[in-house]
């Protein structure tokens, strides 16, 4: 099947490594990946802050470059999700949903010996709806001890711009799933979104916890 | 009803220092929580039941003109009086009427965000009437000069040692005990003379019906079903958004609310009442029918929903936002996610334009939602609407900016590249540590990531060759 990647504004700039692992896990499995270079936005910091307009240019724009492709994955269940269930991009899907849902693929042949607890985003549940669909391609990984994150599907605190206009709220949120992170003992915290773990291995770094944020897809793609 | 004109912002910020406030937040929502949780579980068309209850409160929306006047007509002709409030003046002015032709210098009341909402006990009191609040945690805060901070639990914020030392200095003197039963024993002796002597009985409202003019009030205490029939005199505030159309749908709600509020498969108390009935109850009933904004809210189409809500609080004890801040950092009667979009509604967005922003959009609220109002849209739709009224020009710039940046891949790829070489004295072991405001918000609590040597982007093109 014929892909394209989508890698996200914030994947772009600061989780290349995750957009890298999205590609590797991908072209594995023998799917050809395209990657349409016009693309940079979803458009979902300006709608969740309140520039519909800004949002809904940049929301058409990403029609204009991805409307083409069967299948558009993005290493992020909050942009596709906003995507998808906001901007009607129907073709959009988070890594894993494609992996499990579409592809029908749980065990990409990831080798990861690590003790991991897993994040379960509030998008990857509530917008794009992943379901067990992460957890099920962690599962899979040998070698990879997958601990449970109490209170896994509580929120970060991230929010986007909310993270800054309410920063002491949301470091407040954020320094109780730093502490749930802590409690699990576990080497890595993955989750779906590199905005999430922009928050939470931001969180953790400050604190000086031995646990490191990891993008999901980059688990799957090593071997 | 805006208690204060402080942004969310700065009263989280004063908030959040509170640590006990934390942690007594924490154990009553995770208790209530974790109860609604099992007892939804348990009923298999839990789903189709919300559908049902935000089916009949859309109906009731779009034609609330005409089930308004049917309730009106049913209720007279039960024996009711019925009167209309274009805003909270009018109803409290309403209610001292009512008051003073009785000669009532008191009343007592039955826990009521409604009442609340307009100000009627301050109202009262400059006219030298008192509004004594009977429900346990009302008192607590009414002793205390204290506000609610939790649509259900209002006393939320206090613990049992707060609440031993209030009544000690107050209505028992002398008490010793902290325990909850010997605590509730002293409010229930100081309330009972009062329910007895009490010439007027003050409530709002959970439903009206409009087939039958019935109004229905839910409680734990039975001080609500005290207040509602030993005083000669009753009176009802009813919001104009609680009417539903037939007895029936009570079916509907009377399985929703207390499931999602207290996590009880049914509350303690309910109490339904039409008119007045010969020798039984008050002799006396009127309702007043508030607007106080909700014709404002029920012109918006998107905003609209929020006037489904049956004051549940099933949004606040799974918020993370309001976990951490408490109710009194939302300024209003209506705290929590349904606060953030309800409250803006009716002051005005532009007089409370950091509300529709203090939500992370988790969307938690919505998945628990009784009568599904789908909070983070109508959160989006005001924000939309606050950054019209109320934004600054330094944040209208810079996000035009950044739109202006991410709707072109060449600038961006520029501006990824001036970033880096831009984040290099910030840089300290691989992350940033600090930066100059606004990112100081970030990095005053959290490290940042920097931006790649090597984005995808170039990456990609190097990969081509």
């Amino acid at each position: 099947m014929r892909i394209a990647l989508f890698v996200t504004c914030v994947g772009d700039a600061m989780f290349p490594e995750a957009a890298r692992a999205t590609l590797t896990v991908l072209e594995r499995l023998g799917h050809e990946v395209a990657f349409p270079e016009q693309q940079v936005c979803c458009g979902q910091m300006h709608l969740n802050s309140g520039y519909a307009e800004d949002a809904r240019r940049l929301g058409r724009r990403f029609g204009e470059v991805f409307g083409d492709y069967e299948v558009v994955v993005a290493p992020s269940s909050s942009c596709a999700g906003a995507l998808r269930e906001h901007f009607g991009h129907t073709n959009v899907f988070e890594l894993s949903e494609l992996l499990v849902r579409k592809l029908g693929v749980e065990d990409v042949g990831a080798t990861f010996p690590h003790r991991v607890t897993y994040h379960a985003t509030c998008h990857s549940l509530r917008v794009a709806k992943v379901g067990d669909a992460p957890t099920r391609l962690l599962q899979n990984v040998r070698g990879l001890e997958l601990v449970e994150l109490p209170r896994a599907d509580e929120c970060c605190g991230f929010g986007g711009t909310f993270a800054i206009k309410n920063a002491e709220t949301s470091s407040a949120i954020l320094d109780d799933k730093c502490a749930a992170v802590e409690s699990t003992g576990a080497e890595f915290c993955t989750a779906l979104d590199g905005s999430c773990l922009l928050q939470i291995g931001g969180g953790l770094s400050r604190r000086g916890s031995a646990a490191r944020p990891i993008h999901l897809a980059e688990i799957l793609a090593s071997a | 009803m805006t208690r204060t004109l402080e942004s969310f912002p700065a009263a989280a910020r004063h908030e959040l220092k509170n640590t006990q406030l934390r942690t007594n937040l924490r154990l009553a929502t995770d208790t209530i929580r974790e109860k609604r949780a099992r007892v939804v579980s348990e009923v298999p068309d839990w789903e189709e039941l919300r559908d049902a209850g935000r089916a009949i409160k859309a109906d009731v929306l779009a034609h609330l003109d005409d089930y308004l006047l049917t309730f009106e007509r049913n209720v007279l002709e039960a024996g009711g009086q019925v009167h209309w409030a274009r805003d909270a003046a009018e109803a409290n002015t309403v209610v001292a009427e009512i008051a003073r032709a009785h000669g009532a210098s008191e009343l007592v009341k039955v826990k009521s965000l409604t009442t609340d909402e307009i100000g009627l006990n301050d109202a009262l009191a400059a006219l030298g009437i008192h509004a004594l609040e009977t429900d346990f945690a009302e008192l607590i805060l009414q002793l205390d000069g204290d506000w609610s901070s939790h649509i259900l639990v209002p006393a939320i914020h206090r613990n049992r040692n707060e609440i031993r030392d209030l009544f000690a200095r107050t209505i028992a003197p002398g008490i010793t005990s902290n325990e909850p039963r010997d605590l509730a024993e002293a409010a229930r002796r100081y309330l009972r003379e009062r329910f007895l002597e009490a010439e007027l009985g003050v409530s709002g409202a959970n439903f009206g019906v409009a087939e039958t003019g019935t109004v229905c009030v839910v409680e734990s205490e039975g001080n609500g079903r005290m207040c509602t029939t030993l005083p000669p005199v009753l009176v009802t505030v009813l919001g104009i958004e609680k009417i539903v159309p037939t007895f029936r749908d009570l079916e509907v709600f009377l399985q929703l609310l207390p499931r999602s509020s207290t996590g009880e498969r049914m509350n303690p108390y309910t109490s339904l009442w039409t008119g007045v009935t010969d020798e039984d109850g008050p002799r006396e009933f009127h309702v007043v029918l508030l607007d106080n904004g909700r014709t404002n809210v029920l012109r918006d189409e998107i905003g609209r929903q929020a006037l489904h809500c049956i004051r549940c609080s099933a949004c606040l004890n799974v918020c993370p936002v309001y976990a951490r801040t408490g109710g009194h950092a939302y300024g209003s009667v209506y705290p929590g996610p349904i606060g953030a979009i309800l409250t803006p509604q009716l002051v005005g967005v532009e007089n409370a334009a950091s509300l529709p922003f203090a939500s992370s959009l988790c969307g938690a609220c919505y998945e628990v939602c009784p009568v599904k109002i789908d909070i983070p849209t109508v959160l989006l739709h005001l924000r939309a609407e606050a950054v019209r009224s109320s934004a600054k020009r330094r944040e209208r710039v810079m996000m035009k900016a950044a739109a202006w940046l991410l709707g072109n891949a060449r600038l961006f790829a520029l501006g990824l590249r001036a970033a880096s070489v831009g984040q290099r004295p910030f840089l300290r072991r691989g992350v940033i540590k600090r930066l100059p405001p606004p990112l100081a918000g970030w990095t005053g609590t959290r490290d940042l990531k920097p931006v790649a040597r090597q984005t995808f982007r170039r990456w990609w093109k190097a990969r081509q060759g």
